[in-house]
């Protein structure tokens, strides 16, 4: 019994592994399709990804960001609701930042550094917290708004960095790059390796996701969090205020993506400009779906996929493979996992009787679509 | 420079533009209309429609007709929606998600295919204008209405299409009650899984359509990631539509109203910020979202995997 438990503890860490090697797998097929070496193509993707220090800093550097939106997905899936909006709460967390961080220049580096870290956290839970309080409220589908509120951010982006916040130095250089003013120097995270972009936002990435492992195992709140992804139902009838967790479940999440937000212009940029969410609001979700919508899996998930974003982009330079085969890849792992769950939530049924209803991720599938209606 | 924008003429051509931009919306979020009548939310739209601009660009651009362009995007279409109704319906897997890797994987795979096959951004002498004789010689309304391209009077077409086919099929009510009750349609022998892969392939078909309508009907080019979250879009318009075919249609023109509202005032430089102007759409549909919620009749079952006692 027991090593029967262990070992399907065992396959379902491993499923995701066996998505990743399909889609390679896929990927590998592709290449010789388009005519390329596929071998070549993945030498050259796995050496620039990790083969040197430079390769390495860099693909922490991504998994910063992806790990704190996967952590924010991490908190919405386990709450019953999807957050597809990670892009655009990345755009306001950055805007937010970087607008606080150069409107109020002056304040001494030690209460700065703080506040412009909060005003890009709150401008993502702002930016989450309104899809969330309306799918509480009023029953709108989640992922529509969120959606929406992606096409808004860029929108709002578009707008801020062409007109009130586009530096000051370039209109009066008569260029007109769309970015912002750079932050002062005194409130740049400080930089892990010298002359590598790593920077110490990794550490905070990391500490918050034991903070929220911490925050969903160890705390009510996180407890009723996951009991409402579970079976909003029977937690209303256990007198959980499921609204009330629906709306926390995803301004939380909103909250940690413009976290990242913030975080990549303190640590990376220096400034705000276009194209500074990078798709990392998608990137992350495949990042928590492959940690097994664990804020310890994300960890580990987010490093393998800022590797795979490094690499590809190294790969492209190198043997002139798109770096686009990397993105593409990412969506069969999506595929390749979401199918897997079949056999896990089989499992799990089967299982529940002997040793009790385990493997609560899989199987708030069903629920969640219920909880719509609710 | 306000009067400017006011003359008939412009006016004129910004309805023209306007019937004209509603084209990829329409096509896409009909094409999805199936889909969630049937019960599964296909998010992965866009993707298959940045498959479909390509594919439907890239026979265009060897040198093939453009109707063959259109045959290469609904293949490309349907094969795209068989996946994603392996994935949701034989695999049951989380219907939103699994839409976020088709959406992932058909983005991915188009700008590599683009890369690769044709590697920068070339044109292509796409669908051209054909007026309809007499109709379109009605002052006005004639250019509104009858002076555009083959694949603007499909996508149009395809509104009273989709509604008979939904409404008035036997092919339909299978279709709706698929969406409605599964159990209860299994129960009347009717096949849930062929039903639902049914939908999505015609989903994936018009998506596919939709794109090439932008690829080698509107813009004649095709560029990475050019749908630009178009896709999300359609699969919004379903919901503010109510999931009627009419008000998939109300929808769509609003949208393309305010993109040949944003062409024109870039065109006749108007100091308007347009950025603002643009976001009215999406605000606009969360507000309609939010007020309908509730009261709306939505396919019961739609996003929920069906899986048949044993």
């Amino acid at each position: 019994m027991k090593i029967r438990q262990y070992l399907a503890k065992l396959i379902d860490v491993l499923l995701p592994v066996a998505a990743m090697l399909v889609a390679l797998l896929v990927g590998i097929l592709l290449l010789l399709l388009l005519g390329t070496d596929p071998f070549e193509a993945y030498s050259a993707l796995i050496q620039g990804a990790l083969g040197n220090v430079s390769g390495i800093t860099q693909t922490l550097t991504k998994a910063t960001p992806l790990l704190l939106v996967g952590l924010g997905i991490c908190i919405a899936f386990r709450g019953g609701v999807i957050n597809i909006g990670g892009e655009g709460q990345i755009v306001v967390g950055a805007l937010a930042a970087t607008a606080f961080g150069v409107g109020f220049g002056n304040l001494p580096a030690l209460i700065l550094l703080p506040l412009t870290l909060v005003s890009g956290a709150a401008a993502g839970l702002l930016w989450g917290g309104i899809p969330g309080l309306l799918k509480a409220r009023l029953g709108v589908n989640e992922i529509l708004t969120t959606v929406m509120m992606n096409q808004i951010a860029l929108r709002l982006m578009n707008f801020l960095l062409r007109g009130p916040m586009l530096d000051p130095e370039h209109v009066a250089a008569g260029t007109s790059i769309p970015q912002s003013a750079a932050l002062p120097e005194s409130i740049w995270l400080t930089r892990l390796v010298p002359r590598t972009l790593f920077h110490s936002g990794a550490i905070l990435a990391v500490l918050l996701a034991l903070a929220v492992y911490f925050l969903l195992w160890r705390t009510t709140i996180g407890y009723r969090i996951r009991a409402v992804g579970l079976n909003p139902h029977a937690s209303r009838y256990a007198g959980i205020p499921v609204p009330k967790y629906v709306t926390l479940s995803l301004a939380l999440s909103g909250m940690l993506c413009g976290l990242a937000g913030a975080v990549e212009v303190l640590g990376v940029h220096h400034r705000m400009l276009e194209g500074l969410s990078g798709g990392y609001g998608f990137s992350g979700i495949v990042a928590a779906l492959f940690g097994k919508l664990h804020p310890l899996g994300a960890i580990p998930a987010s490093a393998l996929f800022g590797a795979l974003l490094v690499g590809a982009d190294k790969m492209q330079r190198a043997v002139q493979v798109p770096s686009a085969l990397a993105i593409a890849l990412q969506g069969l792992v999506v595929l390749f996992v979401v199918s897997s769950d079949l056999y896990v939530r089989r499992r799990t049924r089967r299982r529940v009787g002997e040793d009790g209803p385990d493997g609560p991720i899989e199987g708030n599938g069903d629920n969640r679509e219920k909880s719509e209606e609710g | 420079m306000v009067d400017e924008l006011l003359t008939v003429s412009t006016l004129i051509g910004i309805l023209h533009s306007c019937v004209r931009l509603a084209t990829p919306y329409l096509f896409a979020a009909l094409g999805e209309t199936f889909g969630q009548r049937s019960g599964v939310l296909n998010l992965g739209v866009d993707g298959i429609m940045l498959m479909g601009a390509f594919f439907a660009f890239y026979v265009v651009f060897e040198g093939h007709s453009l109707w063959v362009g259109v045959l290469a995007a609904i293949v490309i279409g349907v094969l795209m929606g068989l996946l994603k109704a392996f994935v949701s319906v034989t695999m049951q897997s989380l219907q939103g998600i699994s839409g976020i890797g088709l959406y992932l994987f058909g983005l991915g795979l188009s700008s590599l295919l683009f890369k690769t096959l044709i590697g920068s951004v070339e044109g292509v002498s796409g669908f051209r204008q054909l007026p309809i004789p007499l109709l379109s010689e009605i002052p006005g309304i004639g250019h509104i209405l009858f002076n555009h391209n083959a694949l603007v009077y499909l996508a149009y077409l395809m509104v009273p299409v989709s509604w008979f086919v939904i409404n008035r099929t036997t092919l339909g009510l299978k279709i709706r009650a698929v969406g409605h009750n599964p159990e209860a349609a299994d129960t009347l022998g009717v096949s849930v899984s062929g039903v639902r892969y049914t939908t999505l392939m015609i989903g994936g078909a018009l998506a596919a359509v939709g794109g090439a309508s932008l690829s080698i009907g509107l813009q004649n080019v095709f560029q990475e990631n050019m749908t630009n979250g178009l896709g999300f879009i359609a699969v919004a318009l379903v919901y503010f539509g109510s999931w009627r075919t009419v008000g998939v249609l109300g929808g769509a023109l609003l949208f393309s109203l305010v993109n040949a509202l944003q062409l024109w005032v870039q065109a006749l430089d108007i100091p308007v910020p347009s950025e603002i102007a643009v976001m009215m759409p999406y605000i606009m549909t969360i507000v309609v979202l939010a007020f309908t919620a509730r009261q709306i009749q939505k396919p019961a079952a739609l996003a929920r995997s069906y899986e048949r006692g044993e």
